[in-house]
């Protein structure tokens, strides 16, 4: 069924149609970037959406669910809320909620994290020596919430053949189909 | 419309579209709801000690703090919410911070639990370390917050709208022997 008519296509397409559909698959892969770039400049943070990796959060969010994410600085981070932070020289990034904090006069600010369904704080996940979590350190701030949907990221990371398979039979479609 | 492929595309892109706007659906209407509601803290012990903290060779100032605490927070939950994050802080100002926050005591209410709270001679849940050794004498506020946690949405930080001060000892508690 898909053989027959993809290929009597793509032989009656010349030069012109197939530059055409490079096109349109580069103005997608465009708009997508400018997109997530811009999301990136709104909310202030590196990374506005994630996922959530682990069960630590739980009953609240399970693996798979989606966070958005603000990131801006003029507005100080109070105990309570859920922070996604990074620890120096690992790149997984760690949602879980501040219990503890402390500003001095200068402004510097440290907290303490613990995940929800954790029994003890995080300084067992801190670096070696390193005892709090700065600001600097924080990508942002949990702000909004989507159930299940990044589960599709989770199944690409852990299979990488499921990835590579949807990319590539996207990419055969793109360029194929007409419309 | 003729083949299987068709038919299970047609019905896929419909189920995601349905569920879509419902979710959106959801959110809008649980957006603007006010979700503060009273509460009642009281302090039934506060002593404080000066002890090691787990991580570090240094003496810090250790808070013992019994509360008790009145809530209803049954019709905060609604179609929307599944579940409140409460957690109880304490602020206080010292010399050497100026801000100083610290959860004693935290819960979650899934929906469909009992949302009224009635805790009397509480013990907190977490250690109430100061950054130092600046706790005696100083004036603390203990404040219920809650954290809505929607289905899909926005998650509220739901502000008090009061709070319990009390006054930490001036003196180290003494080790009855």
């Amino acid at each position: 069924m898909l053989s027959m008519d993809v290929f009597g296509e793509l032989r009656r397409m010349n030069k012109r149609q197939v530059y055409f559909q490079f096109l349109n698959f580069a103005m997608i892969v465009a708009s997508a970037l400018m997109m997530w770039k811009g999301m990136m400049v709104v909310t202030g943070s590196e990374s506005p959406i994630v996922v959530v990796l682990s069960g630590s959060m739980e009953p609240a969010f399970y693996r798979g669910d989606l966070l958005f994410l603000t990131n801006y600085q003029q507005d100080k981070i109070e105990a309570g809320e859920i922070v996604v932070f990074k620890i120096d020289g690992r790149d997984i990034p760690i949602v879980h909620r501040v219990i503890k904090l402390h500003e001095n006069e200068d402004g510097k600010v440290k907290f303490l994290t613990k995940g929800d369904n954790n029994e003890v704080d995080d300084r067992g996940l801190y670096k070696p020596g390193q005892l709090w979590v700065e600001r600097n350190h924080v990508v942002g701030r949990a702000r909004g919430f989507v159930p299940y949907i990044g589960m599709i990221t989770i199944l690409m990371n852990d299979y990488p053949q499921v990835k590579y398979a949807i990319l590539g039979l996207l990419g055969v479609f793109v360029l194929i189909h007409r419309e | 419309m003729h083949t299987v492929w068709a038919r299970a595309n047609a019905v896929f892109a419909f189920s995601v579209s349905v569920t879509a706007s419902v979710a959106f659906a959801c959110f809008l209407t649980t957006h603007v709801l006010d979700n503060t509601r009273p509460a009642t803290i009281g302090v039934d012990k506060a002593i404080v000690k000066n002890l090691k903290d787990f991580y570090v060779d240094q003496k810090k100032d250790l808070g013992i703090v019994h509360f008790s605490l009145k809530a209803n927070l049954t019709d905060v939950f609604n179609w929307n919410c599944k579940q409140l994050f409460l957690y109880l802080m304490a602020e206080y100002e010292t010399p050497d911070n100026k801000v100083n926050q610290v959860v004693l005591w935290d819960k979650i209410i899934r929906r469909g639990e009992n949302a009224v709270l009635n805790l009397r001679k509480q013990s907190t849940k977490y250690y109430f370390f100061d950054d130092g050794s600046n706790l005696r004498g100083r004036e603390v506020k203990l404040s219920l917050h809650w954290n809505v946690i929607p289905n899909t949405g926005y998650m509220w930080m739901v502000k008090p709208q009061s709070h319990h001060s009390f006054i930490i000892p001036e003196k180290y508690a003494i080790r009855k022997q």
